[in-house]
């Protein structure tokens, strides 16, 4: 009846997963309840879970990006805590359970916090960029983000419910395969991933189809403000390696399902075609995640150093040069395979040349700060520490990526300290930048800047303390994932480590901080303008937070940086443009398909992990059943009227009237 | 040294334990920082193929530091000096493109990456694990096998064989032959250079040599499973003289390396102590590779395995 | 209340293109007013549909990249089983090919029809597809129960693991194109040609025709090579 499930899949012998599992599920029931008791579900249901508005599914996914960065940094801290103890010691965490908690980190690192992160920023601000009222797709938005959540939600059952992986980040077989791992945790890996990478999927076809396809008018290629760019290169790459994880999980899954001979040692598998294939997908993934960050710094510096970007069409070459550069230098990851000296060679050049765009761009930031003048607000702190960080994990990238020097740092705990040297100093500060950035556009009140500021030192200090030191050990030889050693040279600087992890775990207590403070005292955050940065690009043109429609008409645009026009002409002529014609706007119907579709593929998965063969038949009915349900709907749009339009912009022109009358009677 | 710090804290009393704990961390922590600083042991080989590697590593990095440094020092110069009250600082709110400066970003990297890519290209050739070492004198022929976990290195023409240590002549290249008996391993001796993964079904090659005695570090750099963190032994690189009397002693052991004793090898267990055998006969290696013996059994606990709660049997063995 | 908002431009000089001539920068606001070339605003809603489509099929085809890459590795890893061309039947192969390029051929009539609102034409093109498309996973079924009597079951080597996977993929979006296609029958008989409807069934042509470019991969990847002797 219930597969291979049974009461012992609960590790009630094992009190760490249990009382944290435990306290988070009190946690989840506590919110639960105090939603449910304070009357909110029926908004929640409403405004939130059935939305299809890119602002509210951008928000959600920011939050879900929050949420999860709390679960991944309590594995870090387990981590760092326990290879300070476990020098000749066992420590507190046995093998079985300290892998599950590195495989578990890197998973939900990438998949759940920097991506999410990265996609809610690019939902929140592509198309108010673009000058238009949603993606192309907005139902297929909300499907995308529950199947995300999905996704999640089942990587966190594993920590009651079973067992998570134990074979890193990526399942290499054949440490992957059923022989030699036989319980359900590389399974949860492979359905968790499975349904929300087809959730990423979408919303890489849906942002390329949004940015090719659905531009204000006038909004050509070459004045798209460089974060649409950055994102529209991330989204191909989205589209392109995607199906890559998907088809390789698939040939995984068959091996250990169904006896398949993909990936094993017997029977002609090949467990190298496995390492081929995950990188092909593995590598272009970085840069799905860095150049969003890219195009967030790019707006983030060129607004607060008042200057338009410096090289601007230098910088679209460069990104992507990017994009195309990412697919061919997949076999870095593996230069100790022994594959020859020419096929090293090869790849290690590939991958240094992608260090001169990624150089390029770092100049052009540089020159974009060069006759500016510079505010060193919270969001331009993360930039500028952002390219200081930045450049050195770059450093050690190339220097990896010389196939002798990899030879004696591959998997080492260098490496570690070089790939969180790009993930943390180039995508998370880049996702932190975009948040404070953004955050007013999205609720209407700015971020307290002191707490951000707070933040941003302990994040930076707590980075170089937390791997300053494993660049350390991994010269003196130490490898990553070791559970415990004999080595006493290691362990003072992993003790130097665990303090840093301890200042990032400030850092991220000042960030909670600043989020409470910042709600409690909103009044005094308030921005009334809708352009708190003095911005330069079309999402601070409309109010903060932006109506559902976005812009009461389409914005024609003129120029390249078609707010900074509109803003100088303003400035010229003493006056706002003239009242509009307003017109009534069709926006998308809210619609739970998102919803209830993730419920079918949560069931499915977790039907399928557990080997609960009728659960999975049920899931794929009753997900078929939603799709058609969806389809037969005869209103799928609701009409705003024309005067209601112009009632709400009316105000957003009143405080921009407002606004420019103190500027007049100022000056 | 956490328990020693306890210990010695205990005479004096638990109102200054926390504090003399904490002082005793930091005092060997500097100290230790201190030490460690001068043996980093992929910066300190011991043998050719290192130290080309950190040859390489280092001019590679003392290249990227004269871009890198001046980097950093402008982006800090330039938030200072344009930074909102500065009145000499000139303002240029237009400003957003040279054509002499855009030469300068892309031909600077560029330049940088032709250089350093002729440097990974060459080094690549010449650090190739597959090929012989320079040098008159015979190789010596080592064939490692990854076992869950732990090291078997054979050595065929002396009909010797050993697990978790490996012995090597100083002055004397040596070929390695590697493979795995179950999942991915990788093997690397960080003083003498270049790893590589062993991997089952497969021989990969690699030629090292150790240029003084000494006893190194050796451990597996690719994730084995639950026991991966003891998978780790020692090199020691001694005289001709007493590689022969090591070998001398081997080909006298009692224990005997042939097909049966190496299936029992091939289950998993921890910490197994080095050991010397006699080889059976030096087709052993060929055997493991052609999978005329089967790979390792993996966690034995029955499979699929029903139970989810890990019980491999690691679990009694920490 | 923000005063940035219309914050004076700061003092310098204003933009000068002949410092730029080839416009390689970005002008602080420009002098360009021109409205664009061609970038006449958010395109309408059946080209952004069939667009996002035809990426969706992109994507999908990178996914049958994948297995095609996995196949051309693994073909020869037979382990000491049945090979290709010990396997194959070319007359089989023929016929499904057959079913799968004339069920294309009804599929572009049924789009005809529903061009010209024709919904007896259109629902007569729809069932000829999907007989045909019916067919060609009989044929398909017939073929693989063939080779497992055979003792050629996917875990017997890589090779035929490859194979199951590739052509059972392409098999399993066949069915999934038959239930898409019975789906949208029942929609036009519902709804008649509504345009949202007319959205879904252009997508799902697409979807059909793809199959059948991907066919003709398998096709000659699969088949013809495998029995090339």
């Amino acid at each position: 009846m219930f597969g291979k499930l049974t009461l012992d899949a609960i590790p009630l012998g094992q009190p760490i997963p249990l009382a944290a599992g435990g306290l988070v599920g009190l946690c989840l029931l506590g919110v639960l309840g105090w939603i449910v008791l304070k009357g909110h579900l029926p908004y929640l249901w409403r405004e939130w879970i059935t939305s299809v508005d890119h602002k509210r599914v951008g928000v959600m996914y920011t939050i879900l990006a929050l949420v999860m960065l709390l679960r991944g940094f309590t594995d870090a801290m387990m981590m760092r805590s326990q290879q300070a103890l476990a020098y000749d010691a066992p420590g507190y965490l046995p093998p079985e359970h300290y892998n599950q908690v590195f495989s578990a980190h890197g998973t939900i690192m990438i998949f759940f916090v920097a991506m999410p992160f990265l996609i809610g920023l690019m939902n929140f601000v592509l198309p108010l960029q673009l000058g238009v009222r949603d993606v192309a797709f907005p139902t297929l938005n909300s499907v995308s983000f529950w199947l995300t959540c999905s996704g999640a939600l089942l990587v966190n059952l594993s920590l009651v419910v079973g067992e998570f992986q134990r074979t890193g980040w990526l399942p290499y077989p054949p440490l992957s395969g059923i022989t030699y791992s036989p319980g359900v945790g590389v399974d949860y890996w492979l359905w968790a991933l499975s349904i929300s990478g087809i959730g990423t999927l979408m919303t890489g076809i849906n942002f390329v189809t949004t940015i090719l396809k659905m531009r204000a008018p006038g909004m050509t290629y070459l004045r798209m403000p460089m974060f649409c760019w950055t994102s529209l290169a991330a989204s191909l790459l989205i589209v392109a390696a995607f199906p890559i994880l998907t088809a390789v999980s698939g040939m995984l899954i068959l091996d250990r399902y169904l006896g398949f001979q993909f990936f094993t040692d017997t029977n002609g598998g090949n467990s190298m075609l496995f390492m081929s294939l995950i990188w092909a997908w593995g590598h272009p993934e970085v840069y799905i995640l860095i150049l969003p960050a890219f195009g967030v710094f790019s707006e983030v510096v060129s607004t607060f150093s008042g200057k338009p970007l410096f090289g601007y069409r230098s910088m679209v070459m460069a990104t992507m040069a990017i994009c195309l550069l990412a697919f061919m230098v997949w076999l870095h990851h593996f230069f100790t395979m022994g594959a020859g000296a020419d096929v090293n060679g090869v790849f290690g050049v590939m991958s240094m040349i992608i260090a001169v765009p990624t150089g390029v761009k770092v100049f052009n930031w540089l020159f974009t700060m060069y006759g500016g003048t510079v505010r060193m607000s919270a969001a331009m702190l993360w930039s500028v520490g952002f390219m200081l960080t930045f450049v050195v994990g770059g450093m050690t990238g190339v220097l990896l990526a010389i196939p002798p020097v990899d030879f004696v740092l591959h998997n080492s705990t260098f490496l570690v300290a070089h790939f969180h040297n790009v993930i943390i100093g180039g995508v998370l500060f880049g996702a932190f930048a975009g948040y404070t950035y953004w955050f007013p556009k999205a609720f209407g009140f700015r971020l307290h800047e002191g707490w951000g500021k707070a933040s941003f030192w302990f994040w930076q200090i707590g980075f170089w303390l937390a791997f300053g030191p494993l660049y350390v050990t991994g010269l003196d030889g130490m490898t990553r994932r070791l559970q415990h050693y004999t080595v006493a040279e290691w362990r003072p600087w992993l003790l130097v480590a665990l303090l840093g992890a301890l200042t990032i775990l400030a850092g991220i207590a000042c960030q909670i901080v600043q989020l409470v403070v910042s709600i409690r005292g909103r009044e005094a955050l308030r921005d009334t303008t809708g352009d708190p940065w003095d911005g330069r690009s079309l999402e601070w043109s409309t109010a903060s937070p932006p109506p559902a429609f976005n812009f009461a008409v389409l914005p024609d645009i003129h120029g390249e940086e078609p707010y900074w026009t509109v803003k100088a002409r303003i400035h010229d002529r003493h006056r706002l443009p003239d009242t509009p014609r307003y017109a009534a706007i069709e926006m998308p119907r809210n619609s739970p398909t998102g919803f209830v579709c993730a419920f079918f593929a949560t069931l499915i998965g977790f039907a399928l992990i557990w080997h609960i063969w009728w659960m999975a038949i049920a899931g794929l009915v009753g997900a078929y059943a939603t799709f058609v349900v969806f389809a037969w709907r005869d209103r799928t749009e609701d009409e705003i009227p024309a005067a209601r339009v112009a009632e709400i912009d009316a105000e957003n022109r009143r405080v921009r009237g407002e606004a420019l009358d103190a500027m007049e009677t100022a000056a | 040294m956490v328990e020693r710090s306890r210990a010695g804290a205990r005479d004096i009393g638990p109102s200054t334990r926390p504090l003399r704990l904490a002082l005793r961390l930091g005092a060997s922590t500097v100290l230790g920082l201190a030490l460690a600083g001068c043996t980093l042991r992929v910066l300190d080989p011991a043998g050719p193929v290192a130290e080309s590697q950190r040859t390489i590593l280092l001019n590679a990095l003392a290249i990227m530091l004269c871009i890198v440094v001046p980097t950093m020092a402008a982006t800090l110069a330039f938030v200072w000096w344009f930074r909102p009250g500065n009145a000499r600082a000139r303002r240029l709110p237009h400003w957003s493109f040279s054509g002499r400066i855009e030469v300068v970003t892309w031909s600077v990297p560029l330049m940088t990456i032709v250089f350093l890519g002729g440097l990974a290209w060459i080094g690549s050739h010449d650090l190739d694990p597959a090929k012989p070492l320079p040098g008159e004198r015979k190789p010596l022929e080592v064939q490692v096998v990854s076992l869950d976990w732990k090291w078997l290195f054979l050595y065929p023409e002396q009909k010797v064989a050993s697990l978790n240590e490996l012995v090597l002549p100083v002055g004397t290249p040596v070929r390695f032959r590697l493979t795995s008996a179950s999942v991915w391993d990788a093997f690397f001796v960080p003083q003498l250079g270049s790893m590589i993964y062993t991997m089952n079904g497969m021989a990969t090659q690699l030629h090292l040599k150790a240029d003084r005695e000494g006893s190194f570090l050796g451990l597996s750099t690719h994730l084995s499973g639950d026991g991966f963190a003891d998978m780790h032994f020692q090199t020691r690189a001694v005289s001709e003289a007493a590689f022969a009397a090591w070998l001398q002693g081997a080909q006298g052991s009692a224990r005997v390396l042939d097909d049966a004793a190496y299936k029992a090898l091939t289950r998993q267990s921890l910490k197994d102590p080095p050991a010397t055998y006699r080889l059976a006969d030096e087709g052993l290696f060929d055997r493991i590779v052609g999978q005329v013996l089967p790979p390792g059994p993996g966690p034995e606990t029955g499979r699929p395995d029903p139970s989810v709660t890990p019980t491999s049997p690691s679990r009694q063995g920490i | 209340m923000s005063a940035a908002a219309f914050a004076a431009p700061a003092e310098g000089a204003p933009p000068e293109r002949t410092q730029d001539p080839y416009r390689l920068g970005r002008g602080a606001g420009g002098d360009d007013e021109s409205t664009g070339h061609g970038a006449g605003g958010p395109s309408p809603k059946h080209i952004v549909v069939g667009y996002g489509f035809w990426i969706f099929i992109l994507a999908d085809f990178v996914t049958f990249a994948t297995l095609f890459a996995a196949y051309a590795v693994l073909k020869d890893a037979t382990a000491g089983g049945p090979t290709g061309a010990q396997l194959f039947e070319r007359g089989h192969v023929a016929l499904e090919t057959a079913c799968l390029l004339m069920s294309s051929v009804t599929c572009g009539l049924a789009v005809v029809a529903m061009r010209v609102r024709n919904r007896f034409w259109f629902q007569a093109a729809m069932l000829a597809t999907a007989a045909l498309g019916a067919g060609f996973l009989a044929l398909e079924v017939q073929e693989f129960a063939g080779l497992v009597a055979k003792g050629a079951v996917p875990s017997r080597s890589a090779f035929l693991s490859a194979l199951y996977t590739l052509v059972g993929c392409h098999g399993l979006h066949v069915s999934v194109g038959l239930l898409w296609l019975l789906t949208m029958m029942a929609q036009v008989a519902a709804k008649g040609f509504r345009d949202d409807v007319v959205r879904r069934t252009t997508c799902w042509s697409l979807f059909w025709h793809a199959l059948d470019i991907v066919w003709v991969g398998v096709f000659t990847v699969v088949y013809l090579m495998g029995l090339r002797p």
